[in-house]
């Protein structure tokens, strides 16, 4: 197990010669090395050379996302990224769609509780034309009522799609609500419907002028370019726009203690399968003591990461009670977040069951730890994983962009795989103990009709 | 819920595939719900509503049928450009030729693309038939098989296969699907020959152990059982069999209850001697490896394989088209389906019928039933066509789900579109613009990982398009024109659709 990780840290070691040291004429000898810097109006801009296909990926994040939203408004994150598709005082509607669709490029957009990003994967030939449709929506879209009313039906049908007629769906909105009693993570990104359905162009206007800045924004660039370039292209574009007002820090509520053990429960006709899901309140990257978020990281994937892991092999190998068990942490949040187990059962098993033994190797794994096998294997699986991501430039670029958009820098993510490293067993079984507490958890149960009536 | 691994999760979140999530393939209810990643995107690109997931090629691959994932290719220039970088440093364009076709001694061919930017291989094949295959009553048995290869092999049992494909720091998985059953393993550079020897395990010495068999099939049963109320599945169901009738393609590709409970270690055995053998493998590596050295990897590999496939023919079908079907459930959305005739792949006008479905309903945001029924009048959040291209049968469907009380207004403009299409085709303006982003977005899409790259060039060689093609592809699609556009937009969509409508019963969706 040592001389694995031994030789993991090697290669690890050994690609960075390689990247510094390439001379090759195609593959730039800047190939991995992220550059930064910040423009002159406070755009924060991120350089990630990739030579292999003349291909560049241009993000631009916004560090806006759901939680960020006023009382009463929620969804307007969401609908306004939608809304930054529509025309501006330069460019008809859909000339942007236009523009990148003619290079056969591909762009999208997306909203999560803490940034919305939006991007388009082009030739490099085309990134200032990409700079150029970007800067201008920052700041010269034109918002009517017109466009307001048809595309708040869009968001209203993407909301019946992806909740309304899912029961999964629904019972995960409410299991959130109920873990988070203060912290806006509470709130569906997309929105409560009676929410959405009022949201209006002064809304949109207002969301638009305090956030849509480019001091409130990271330029996240992946691909075939040469950080110079780049940095001169932004300056031509981006740079022109004036610095927005400062924004306040983003001090959100925290969740209160919590000091009970919630249950939220969900039976649909269309289930036959029950399953269930137990979530805690720990901290995040950006929230964390030194190495805890690192030791939650490690304990999701030894605990329930995947088919080497504890949950899956106890109760979907051994015992033969599960469909499927398993854990996982989001790290990569601004506030703190949730950590969660889940399981189903299979043939006789009840779902009571599934969770009883999920629970046993929960309060297991908090009393007695980790072995120093199992904790050497989830490290080399993650430092593995950060190899494989270096294969897309647009993982890499996504990588940077949600670290920076959740108070992360580009120093975390460049050693991140280091501090995964050093974390050590006790570490592991610390943060186990100290927030995985059953007491003190929130469980969602979705369940057939014929269950429900037992 | 979604699995808790998507692919497109970050660091720190867990980014790799795992067995459990890639057991939602086999028909597991994905558990874990996500927060934090990306999560609500302005088009559900990439994703379709399951019922037209039913009609489409699995698992999705970059490339089969050009129109169906509707990305496709670069200017010559770039795409040579694109393929220099990614084959050897310094070369003249002619190296942009340098998809390399290598034969082992044993004659078993591959694709390579050689490239030391990253250090890992990355290889995918499939072996031909699939889960046409499975024999009547023992449904299910091709996707069965594709979950037992990393569940002991060899002399290694399923716990110490998976210790020891951990260890070497590699990912290795199977899918079965419609025409085929296809593998891949993602390895470290440095580990590629421990890797190689697990695969080679893997492929030609399964040793389809009854304890595995057995928890595999109850996970697949789970699945099966958990979708047995949900009317998306109900109705995929349904679709299937109105469109294929007897048909293998109408058969639930993960088996039915009862199919699955019949499956022996023997039929295990049986199948994957007959599936399994080199005339029926097709080779795509990408990465850190040379010629030579992959030539002995293929045949370590591959070699003791037997040399020919005992496959049953399976007979071309063309959907059975003007038919409307409902399947009713009081949901807040209705969903419709509509199948017309497609196109082969290998027919003259593939690429006509390839550049009308793009101006159609293709993936860019600037299709016109995107523009007519999104963002025009906010019908709904998603609509497209795809080109829907399996080995024995064609269709180019639409799906789209709004809102019960507008599915009426939203069936009709649909119509409307592919009507005025039918008659009057697209503007010239239409397909220069459609030319440019089919060529543009190949390498785009197409190229953007060594996956991606492995998973082109194997579909490139099952639809026998020759390993030149992505040089001459450009050509193809600027030598179309818009007469042919024309001819070929009349002789899809000028067909009376199947029609499937699923969601709350209000009659009013039934016609225009």
């Amino acid at each position: 197990m040592t001389s694995q990780a031994e030789w993991l840290r090697g290669t690890l070691l050994a690609l960075a010669l390689v990247m510094t040291g390439r001379v090759l004429a195609e593959n730039g000898p800047d190939d991995g090395k992220v550059t930064n810097f910040l423009l002159d109006n406070g755009m924060e801009v991120v350089v990630i050379p990739d030579h292999r296909a003349p291909i560049v990926t241009h993000m631009v994040w916004y560090k806006i996302g759901s939680a960020d939203e006023p009382p009463g408004k929620s969804g307007i994150a969401h609908f306004f990224e939608h809304l930054m598709f529509k025309a501006t005082t330069n460019h008809a509607a859909g000339a942007f769609d236009r523009a990148v669709s003619a290079i056969g490029g591909s762009n999208n957009a997306f909203t999560s509780y803490d940034y919305t990003a939006f991007y388009e994967t082009v030739v490099p030939q085309a990134l200032e034309q990409m700079m150029d449709f970007e800067a201008d929506r920052m700041r010269n879209l034109i918002l009517n009522d017109n466009v307001i009313a048809t595309e708040r039906d869009v968001i209203l049908e993407e909301r019946r799609s992806r909740i309304d007629s899912s029961p999964q769906a629904v019972l995960g909105e409410e299991v959130d609500a109920t873990l988070w009693q203060n912290q806006p993570y509470r709130i569906p990104v997309i929105g409560w419907m009676q929410e959405m359905e009022k949201l209006n162009r002064a809304d949109a206007k207002a969301f638009y002028d305090k956030y849509y800045t480019p001091n409130n924004a990271v330029l996240v660039v992946a691909g075939d370019v040469d950080p110079e370039v780049v940095k001169a292209l932004a300056e031509r574009t981006y740079g022109k726009i004036a610095r927005g007002p400062d924004l306040p820090p983003r001090i959100r509520p925290v969740e209160p203690e919590q000091n009970t053990r919630r249950t939220v429960t969900l039976t649909d006709a269309r289930v036959s399968v029950p399953n269930f899901s137990t979530q805690w309140v720990v901290p995040s990257y950006h929230t964390a003591k030194p190495g805890e978020a690192e030791a939650l990281d490690l304990l999701a994937e030894i605990l329930g990461g995947g088919n080497r892991s504890r949950l899956h092999q106890q109760l979907v190998v051994k015992q033969g009670i599960a469909a499927e068990a398993g854990a996982f942490f989001q790290g990569t949040m601004l506030d703190a977040t949730n950590f969660t187990v889940y399981g189903a059962p299979r043939g006789d098993a009840k779902l009571a069951d599934v969770q009883a033994a999920v629970e046993v190797e929960v309060a297991r794994i908090a009393k007695d730890g980790v072995t120093s096998g199992e904790l050497e294997k989830a490290k080399d699986r993650y430092v593995r994983s950060m190899i494989f991501a270096r294969d897309k430039q647009d993982s890499m670029a996504n990588i940077y962009g949600a670290t920076l958009a959740t108070g992360g820098s580009v120093r975390d993510v460049e050693e991140w795989p280091g501090r995964i490293r050093k974390v050590t067993a006790d570490e592991v079984r610390d943060v186990a103990a100290r927030y995985l507490n059953l007491d003190h958890s929130t469980s969602g149960y979705l369940l057939p009709q014929t269950q429900a009536r037992n | 819920m979604r699995c808790p691994i998507l692919p497109s999760r970050l660091v720190g979140e867990g980014g790799r595939a795992h067995g459990s999530c890639l057991r939602q393939a086999r028909g597991q209810a994905p558990l874990g719900r996500m927060r934090g990643a990306p999560a609500w995107h302005r088009h559900r690109s990439g994703q379709h509503p399951s019922t037209v997931l039913a009609l489409r090629a699995n698992p999705p691959s970059p490339t089969r049928g050009e129109g169906r994932a509707a990305r496709v290719a670069a200017p010559l220039a770039i795409l040579l450009l694109s393929l220099l970088f990614l084959v050897l440093p310094a070369l003249s364009a002619r190296a942009a030729m340098s998809i390399q076709e290598v034969t082992s001694s044993k004659g078993i061919t591959a694709w390579l693309v050689e490239d030391y930017s990253v250090p890992l291989v990355a290889i995918r094949f499939v072996f031909d038939g699939g889960a046409t295959q499975d024999p009547a009553g023992k449904e299910g048995l091709a996707n069965l098989m594709s979950g037992l290869f990393d569940e002991g092999a060899g002399n290694l049992d399923s716990e110490a296969f998976q210790i020891k494909l951990d260890d070497v720091g590699a990912e290795m998985s199977f899918e079965a699907a419609r025409d085929g059953t296809y593998g891949s393993m993602r390895m470290l550079a440095e580990q590629r020959d421990a890797a190689f020897d697990l695969l080679r395990l893997a492929v030609t010495e399964p040793r389809f152990d009854q304890a595995p068999i057995d928890r595999i099939r109850a996970q697949v049963l789970s699945g099966i059982i958990a979708n047995e109320l949900d009317p998306d599945t109900l109705a995929q169901r349904k679709w299937l069999e109105a469109l294929y009738g007897t048909h293998r393609y109408a058969r639930p590709e993960e088996g039915t209850r009862q199919s699955i409970a019949t499956i022996t270690p023997d039929d295990l055995i049986a199948f994957h001697r007959a599936n399994f053998a080199r005339d029926g493998l097709h080779v795509a590596v990408v990465g850190a490896i040379d010629a030579e050295t992959l030539k002995k990897k293929l045949d370590m590999v591959f070699g003791g394989l037997p040399q020919h496939q005992a496959l049953s023919p399976v007979a071309d079908i063309d959907p059975k088209l003007n038919q409307q079907l409902e399947v009713n459930y009081d949901q807040p959305q209705i969903s419709l389906q509509l199948a017309y005739p497609g196109v082969k792949r290998s027919a003259p006008d593939f690429f006509a019928a390839v550049l009308m479905n793009e101006i159609l309903g293709g993936s860019a945001f600037t299709s016109r039933l995107f523009d007519e029924v999104r963002e025009k009048r906010g019908l709904a959040y998603s609509v497209s066509s795809d080109l829907v291209d399996h080995q024995h049968a064609n269709a180019l469907a639409i799906s789209t789900e709004t809102r019960a009380d507008r599915a009426a207004e939203t069936l009709a403009v649909v119509r409307e579109v592919v009507k005025r299409m039918a008659q009057e085709g697209p503007t010239e303006a239409e397909l220069a613009a459609t030319k440019k982003y089919l060529i543009g977005a190949y390498a785009i899409n197409n190229l953007n990982s060594s996956g991606a790259i492995a998973a082109t060039l194997l579909e490139l060689q099952l639809d026998k398009l020759g390993i030149d093609y992505m040089q001459r592809r450009a050509a193809l699609i600027n030598a179309v024109t818009l007469d042919q556009v024309k001819a070929a937009a009349k002789k899809l969509l000028s067909a009376e659709p199947a029609i499937m409508i699923v969601g709350p019963k209000h009659g009013e969706a039934k016609e225009e």
